[in-house]
């Protein structure tokens, strides 16, 4: 599965050199190494990130799919990373389905993709958008997720246990509402969910992502047209309306808000659950203390890291970076899990969830002009539906030992496949 | 202490309004910063820093 480059100190590497994208600094680059995706336990990152932190931080890496490119995994470079010019956001997803394509040309990023776009091109999308997610409009949400939330417990409690919290709880709650502040009918959201499932999977393969891509686009595209016609109030149709986008880009905006509205936050909230019950102190002290809740949905963010994969971006540029020659063309990974576990930056263990931990800034919703511009809305949501879960079920607990909760350790986004709980 | 913003910087995030919502707020319309207290008193550095600290585009400078 991956290729090694034969270790030299001391004469160039020769042989195993690629054809295409960047040299090695000749006598100076340590060996490629597989990109670290394996963790012991599911809450521990991938252990090779410590040494990695402390000894190479910038380092040549292979990815599963042969590719090779540069692993960062110093907090304070990961950010650094994200917010030089000199790295752009086009690049290919890391896919382990698909044979490398070093060298080939990039294609364009999709209509509407802002999140593989720089600047000004970017700026355009954002700007369109930052308004209707602002920490004021979010907050004003929150009654509402808390009622959705309320009726999704109530439902759980008249029902027995065992139940899947994944399906009956920390799905449907963001999905609802991203639905809702789109204008997409919640009634379309299995057909979007089994489209996001193929997006989301590592081991898909190109053309599977592109066929679960264009699906999506499509759906989003009918709804657009549908709402030029008949504007309803919400963001799809505030988009048409603005007159400042393509029908295909409107398609292209609703279909990433749709993707990233509800698969993150919702394996945040399964997770987090996970998470918590297997950390019985530290929900102890949670339910004891609800004024901790915002800090420790921090604390949960940074812990889980659940863009897992890291955040790829592309030189655009020769970039001299910790003491290497990163070349034009080759792809840089921002190891957020690696930075969100980095002890110069947090203090005492951070291998260790403590919802306690005085705040730092994390990187968990990534860094730079492509941090996550739903943020405020996964912080209401997490509120709402953490608190009223640990409140309204004291005695919640896995249903199955936790190592048969089955891990996504397969996809972009990390989570549970499912979560059985029972009370 | 004196707060400096870049409007053409911000992204929008918000995350400064969570830090300091005493001396930063959004704009309805696109969510871009608005500076409520160029000034504000050396009893709010600590949240004052960390919003610069936090902020994804470093569109705020904190001067002494």
């Amino acid at each position: 599965m991956t290729t090694t480059q034969p270790t030299t100190g001391h004469e160039p590497a020769t042989g195993h050199e690629p054809t295409t994208g960047p040299g090695p600094l000749a006598g100076t680059q340590p060996a490629a190494r597989p990109m670290p995706m394996e963790r012991a336990c599911p809450f521990n990152a991938p252990e090779e990130f410590r040494t990695l932190r402390e000894e190479e931080p910038v380092t040549p890496v292979t990815f599963p799919d042969g590719a090779k490119g540069w692993l960062v995994s110093r907090y304070a470079d990961v950010r650094a990373v994200l917010t030089d010019p000199r790295f752009g956001a086009n690049r290919r997803l890391l896919r382990t389905g698909d044979p490398a394509q070093d060298g080939a040309p990039l294609p364009p990023p999709p209509p509407g993709m802002f999140i593989m776009m720089d600047p000004p091109e970017h700026t355009r999308f954002r700007r369109l958008l930052t308004g209707q997610f602002t920490v004021r409009r979010m907050q004003k949400l929150a009654p509402a997720v808390e009622r959705i939330v309320a009726e999704h417990l109530d439902a759980m409690a008249a029902a027995e246990g065992p139940v899947d919290l994944l399906r009956v709880f920390a799905l449907p709650i963001p999905s609802l509402v991203i639905c809702e502040l789109l204008g997409v009918p919640y009634a379309d959201r299995e057909q979007f969910q089994q489209n996001a499932g193929r997006l989301l999977r590592i081991d898909a393969s190109q053309e599977e992502a592109l066929q679960a891509h264009t699906a999506m686009n499509q759906h989003i595209h009918q709804l657009a047209v549908a709402k030029r016609a008949h504007p309803t109030d919400d963001i799809l149709s505030g988009l048409v309306q603005s007159e400042q986008l393509t029908d295909e880009e409107v398609a292209g905006v609703g279909a990433l808000l749709l993707l990233a509205g509800h698969e993150t936050t919702a394996n945040m909230i399964a997770l987090g659950t996970m998470c918590l019950l297997r950390n019985p102190g530290q929900l102890a002290a949670l339910r004891a203390d609800p004024a901790l809740m915002d800090g420790a949905i921090e604390e949960l963010l940074r812990y889980l890291t659940i863009v897992q994969y890291g955040l790829r971006r592309v030189a655009l540029e020769d970039v001299e970076l910790g003491g290497h020659r990163i070349e034009a063309g080759a792809t840089v990974v921002a190891s957020l899990t690696s930075g969100n576990r980095d002890a110069t930056h947090f203090s005492g263990d951070p291998d260790a969830l403590d919802v306690s931990r005085p705040y730092s800034p994390h990187l968990a919703f990534g860094h730079g002009v492509h941090q996550c511009i739903g943020q405020q809305l996964a912080r209401v949501e997490m509120k709402a539906a953490l608190s009223a879960l640990i409140e309204r079920f004291p005695t919640l607990r896995l249903a199955v030992p936790a190592d048969q909760v089955p891990m996504r350790d397969d996809m972009l986004i990390y989570g549970v496949h499912k979560l059985p709980v029972t009370w | 202490m004196k707060v400096i913003i870049d409007e053409d910087k911000c992204v929008g995030a918000g995350q400064c309004v969570l830090s300091a919502a005493e001396v930063f707020d959004q704009r309805d319309e696109d969510g871009i910063v608005v500076l409520l207290d160029a000034t504000p008193p050396d009893a709010r550095r600590a949240p004052v820093e960390e919003a610069a600290a936090r902020c994804p585009a470093l569109a705020i400078e904190v001067l002494p």
